[in-house]
């Protein structure tokens, strides 16, 4: 029994719970689930007198909820890693430890935030929430986001690990 | 798309919070962190795999929370629901520019270099996984570019 938690657990019941948090967010909070505008939330922290309106004329304050939501995230997956899991997960491969895994992960990173940023959302806002309301522009974005991965996966092989 | 037109509806705003809903996002965001491990959605091999077409592991995971959202979504619009705290529902999408795929097209590319799309990412350093720090220095430096380059970018 105990496995149940501490083993991966399954697709179809996460997907169900990860999908709860569409509605869980509008109806308790009053806000539409997405993480990827943290980060123009952090800038905006990090960079008030930023000459782009982008940053500067961005009220953050309005959206602690999402910084908030961040903060909880990266403290849920704290928790669950620690005591609701038997073995270390080996979440990156072990070239990642290394002066070119960390390059390769910065550039990666580089163009997932770029890109979240410019597309308006990304797997969670776009594919999850988006898509959840039928939004056209999700569903584009959506088709954007794998024909990228496919891509990368399948022609530039040199840029994965 | 005119640049201010998108400026217009900030999508993740709405009317004013009371504090208990403050407790209320750090809850769910806790309750996300851990699906999100647990589900190990967050794991370089089930991305690989999923662009590789190997295994459906994460094709489920996204299809079933698909699948919770579409019919939450139709019941909240058909029945007018309202929050716990009575106010309506501000229910915005980003709307369709340019950007939606040459981003989604970057987007994609990083996420299968680094197996994480935002939400994963900050998990990831949760987990204690740190090389993940670098992925998400890498995207706040992805979203400075975006915020410089904003106005010469077509939208």
């Amino acid at each position: 029994m105990a496995d149940a938690i501490t083993g991966p657990w399954s697709p179809w019941i996460s997907g169900i719970l990860i999908g709860l948090m569409v509605p869980g967010l509008y109806l308790i909070v009053g806000r539409r689930f997405g993480v990827s505008s943290s980060l123009r939330h952090l800038g905006a922290i990090c960079a008030p007198r930023a000459k782009s309106d982008y940053l500067r004329l961005h009220n953050w304050r309005e959206h602690k909820w999402n910084l908030v939501f961040v903060g909880g995230l990266i403290a849920g997956s704290f928790i669950a890693s620690q005591f609701l899991t038997a073995e270390p997960l080996e979440l990156l491969p072990e070239a990642a430890n290394t002066t070119g895994g960390v390059l390769r992960l910065g550039f990666g990173g580089l163009l997932v935030g770029f890109g979240a940023r410019y597309a308006g959302g990304c797997t969670s806002g776009h594919t999850i929430s988006g898509i959840s309301n039928l939004n056209p522009a999700s569903i584009v974005a959506t088709v954007a986001f794998f024909t990228g991965g496919l891509i990368t996966t399948w022609g530039l092989t040199f840029l994965i690990f | 798309m005119d640049i201010e037109v998108l400026e217009e509806s900030p999508i993740s705003s709405g009317p004013p919070l009371r504090p208990w809903q403050y407790g209320a996002s750090l809850t769910l965001g806790l309750l996300f962190g851990g699906f999100l491990l647990k589900s190990e959605v967050i794991r370089w091999e089930r991305i690989n795999r999923m662009f590789r077409f190997e295994e459906p592991h994460m094709f489920i995971v996204i299809g079933m929370a698909i699948a919770v959202g579409i019919p939450s979504m139709w019941l909240i619009k058909r029945f007018e629901a309202r929050t716990v705290t009575g106010e309506q529902i501000p229910i915005k999408d980003p709307p369709f520019q340019k950007g939606v795929i040459y981003g989604g097209v970057t987007f994609g590319v990083g996420w299968a270099i680094t197996a994480a799309c935002p939400g994963p990412i900050y998990a990831q350093i949760g987990a204690g996984e740190f090389a993940a720090l670098a992925t998400l220095a890498g995207a706040l430096g992805g979203m400075f570019i975006y915020s410089i380059l904003r106005p010469r970018l077509p939208h």
